[in-house]
């Protein structure tokens, strides 16, 4: 289980730029690191270096906290790299957003607990200027709905199940695990059946490391870096 | 066989044959018949394996290597300290725990993700194969639905051998004509980019098809397949054909006997049938298509080479402005300039989008007898062991470290700058990879997209050049 969550509340940084790509999120060098954990200080390490004129957004006093990013078009674009939204969890942004979004971050976002909104160029316009005003905005994950000040509410679009993750705190594998598993090796019986080809057999794969043809056993010992 | 049903693209066929179950949110359970592991995106995954208590649900789908970290100037297997050495031994100890099949950094079979799949055969037309990395639309090519994942979706597939999908629409790119010489299917993607932008493809899954598609080279179809990601689709996919079926005959993990001769039936109609609708198309046409390189920080940001560097201010479009205003800056090139006449100091030939042995003779053929412009520094770095000693045998390497280029080890080295390989700030380098993102190839250093033959060119005159003018000595 993950920790569910229903509201997510916090002041909304501007970054009013599109293509930022998960390269600017976080750089390369920071994709050595074994743990998710701790990523949040390289978040656009690149563009937060001391002394960086004009201060980053997420630097600059009235944005200390933030938990929400509106950013331009094509949020995220770019390398499948997770570590782009571990960094941005950790850092303690709860939710992305834009008027489009790169297709594996947007995927990834909610493996990690963020959520991004994908909204028209009109209500983005309205909420990237209540951005720049340093404005509180309270995310309803439950009504879809995303307020500011005395504003009425705009209503977001979030796929059933995925809104379920956040309200319940449901694990996708644990999930698929638990309801699908049978299928999933009924499945795996016929696609045998209907294409050989495709399932590799341990013979096969025998001159690799770590497989042997008849019981799979350990045979390492090769080469140990 | 399912898939044998009218009126379906080549990708329908394929995803309809995976779909374990549909749920009532429209996403589908969908099988993942093969899936590569590398160090970068793997490790978490692994973590959160260990933390459930699972095991892998079947370990015979995976082969695991390291690319992306491997030190490309020395022996991989020397390297002992630091992050990279770490991580790779994090992969290899992963490995090793659940059984997986792993190629060390120094076997013959060792090198980049996309290079090696195709190469043993592990990519195959017909079925589903995922990668924790982005240019994973590559193995298209061969008519596979393959696209890149996060490291949670890793995680998804070792536990269950399946993810949740929603369909993507389809897009068919119609390439008309065949390419003329000195233009290579770098620049067709390329233009295809610039001309339906980074996002054009999103939620798409893109088809190639017609016929200058099917005169080319699997590898040069592999090449336009790799940057589907760059115009936002993560699947790029082409029908299988005669071609396909020779490139993958008798490769190690191919079928072999009766098992090929029923698969290649198979594959026979993994094509989009006539009657099938696509949701949007966009048409090329290949004889008008001339060298391309970018100059800016997005793969949309290209033009012909023989063209100069556009004025935001000409730009309508707002967003489009600001975007150019910024790259330029970045870039340091000023509106006007012809792309000409921009100076490099670096040429990287490499990457999963043209470091194959076709590529690497493409880049040979240009620089033979040529040097290296002084004051540039120039690196090839095969995109595997078996591209490297192929193109040993063939003398390649003589062609290149006589031009004054270093011969490097296979890896992603300067295409992803997580080596030592990598742009100081302010350089400005031509490179065969396929992102130009700000630092992607190091901190502040500078990247102009293009295709091998252009790098080459560029290495010799010291700028970006035509190498259609080079070659012809006009
Ligand atoms: S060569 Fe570059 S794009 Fe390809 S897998 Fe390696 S890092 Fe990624």
């Amino acid at each position: 289980m993950r920790k569910t969550k229903s509201i997510i509340q916090g002041i909304a940084a501007p970054l009013p730029e599109s293509d930022i790509d998960t390269d600017a999120i976080l750089p390369a060098q920071f994709l050595l690191l074994l743990e998710k954990k701790g990523m949040g200080k390289y978040l656009f390490h690149e563009r937060r270096k001391p002394g960086a004129t004009p201060r980053f957004v997420l630097d600059a006093p009235e944005y200390h906290g933030a938990k929400i990013i509106v950013g331009g078009p094509k949020f995220g674009i770019g390398s499948s790299r997770e570590h782009a939204v571990w960094a941005l969890a950790d850092f303690g942004i709860e939710c992305v957003i834009a008027p489009s979004f790169g297709d594996i971050f947007y995927a990834n976002c909610f493996k990690n607990g963020v959520l991004p909104i994908a909204l028209d160029d009109s209500q983005h316009a309205e909420l990237m200027i209540a951005a720049n005003r340093a404005t509180e905005f309270i995310v309803n994950i439950e009504w879809r709905e995303l307020s500011y000040g005395q504003k009425k509410s705009v209503s977001f679009d979030l796929d059933g199940r995925r809104q379920r993750a956040f309200l319940e705190g449901l694990d996708e594998i644990e999930q698929v695990r638990a309801e699908d598993g049978h299928s999933i090796r009924a499945f795996e019986k016929t696609h045998r059946i209907a294409a050989p080809w495709l399932h590799l057999s341990k013979q096969q794969l025998c001159t690799f490391e770590n497989v042997e043809a008849n019981n799979g056993n350990d045979v390492t010992g090769k080469a140990s870096a | 066989m399912v898939f044998k049903m009218a009126g379906q693209t080549l990708y329908d066929k394929v995803w309809d044959a995976h779909v374990v179950r549909t749920y009532a949110t429209g996403e589908a359970l969908l099988y993942i018949d093969r899936h590569l592991v590398q160090e970068v995106s793997s490790p978490q995954a692994f973590t959160g394996l260990a933390t459930r208590g699972l095991s892998l649900h079947r370990p015979e789908a995976h082969i695991a290597v390291a690319d992306h970290a491997v030190p490309t100037d020395r022996d991989p297997l020397s390297l002992r300290e630091g992050l990279a050495a770490k991580q790779i031994a994090r992969l290899e100890d992963n490995a090793r725990r659940h059984g997986l099949p792993y190629i060390p950094t120094n076997d013959d079979r060792h090198g980049i993700v996309h290079i090696i799949g195709p190469e043993l055969g592990f990519t195959l037309p017909g079925a589903t194969l995922v990668c924790g990395d982005s240019h994973t639309s590559t193995h298209g090519a061969f008519g596979a639905l393959s696209f890149g994942i996060g490291t949670s979706e890793c995680e998804m597939v070792f536990a269950t051998q399946t993810l949740l999908q929603r369909k993507q629409k389809r897009l068919r790119v119609l390439i008309n004509g065949e390419l003329c010489e000195g233009v290579s299917t770098k620049d067709v993607i390329l233009a295809v980019i610039r001309k339906i932008g980074v996002a054009g493809g999103q939620n798409h899954a893109i088809e190639f098809a017609g016929p200058g598609v099917r005169a080319l080279s699997m590898e040069a179809r592999m090449t336009l397949c790799n940057m589907a990601i760059e115009a936002g689709s993560r699947i790029g996919m082409i029908a299988p054909d005669e071609t396909t079926f020779e490139y993958l005959q008798n490769r190690p993990l191919a079928p072999k006997g009766a098992l090929w001769s029923q698969a290649v039936t198979a594959w026979r109609e993994l094509q989009s049938d006539p009657d099938a609708e696509f949701d949007d198309e966009v048409t090329l046409s290949a004889g008008e298509i001339t060298p391309h390189v970018s100059w800016g920080t997005t793969p949309a940001q290209c033009a012909p080479i023989s063209e100069t560097i556009p004025d935001p201010s000409a730009e309508q479009e707002l967003d489009r402005r600001a975007q150019m205003v910024k790259s330029l800056k970045y870039m340091d090139l000023k509106p006007g300039t012809p792309l000409s006449e921009i100076e490099i100091d670096t040429v990287f030939v490499g990457s999963c989008t043209n470091g194959r042995i076709e590529d690497l003779r493409r880049t040979a053929r240009v620089l033979k007898g040529k040097r290296v412009a002084p004051g540039v520094r120039a690196l090839v770095v095969p995109g595997s062991a078996k591209v490297r000693a192929d193109a040993e045998n063939e003398g390649l390497d003589r062609i290149f470290k006589d031009a004054g280029f270093e011969w490097r080890r296979a890896g992603c080295s300067m295409c992803v700058a997580m080596n030592n390989d990598r742009l100081n700030p302010g350089e400005r380098c031509a490179s065969t990879s396929n992102r130009n993102f700000e630092g992607r190839q190091g901190p502040e250093g500078r990247t102009h997209l293009m295709s091998p033959e252009m790098a080459a060119a560029a290495a010799i005159t010291g700028r970006l050049s035509d190498v259609r003018i080079l070659m012809n000595g006009r």
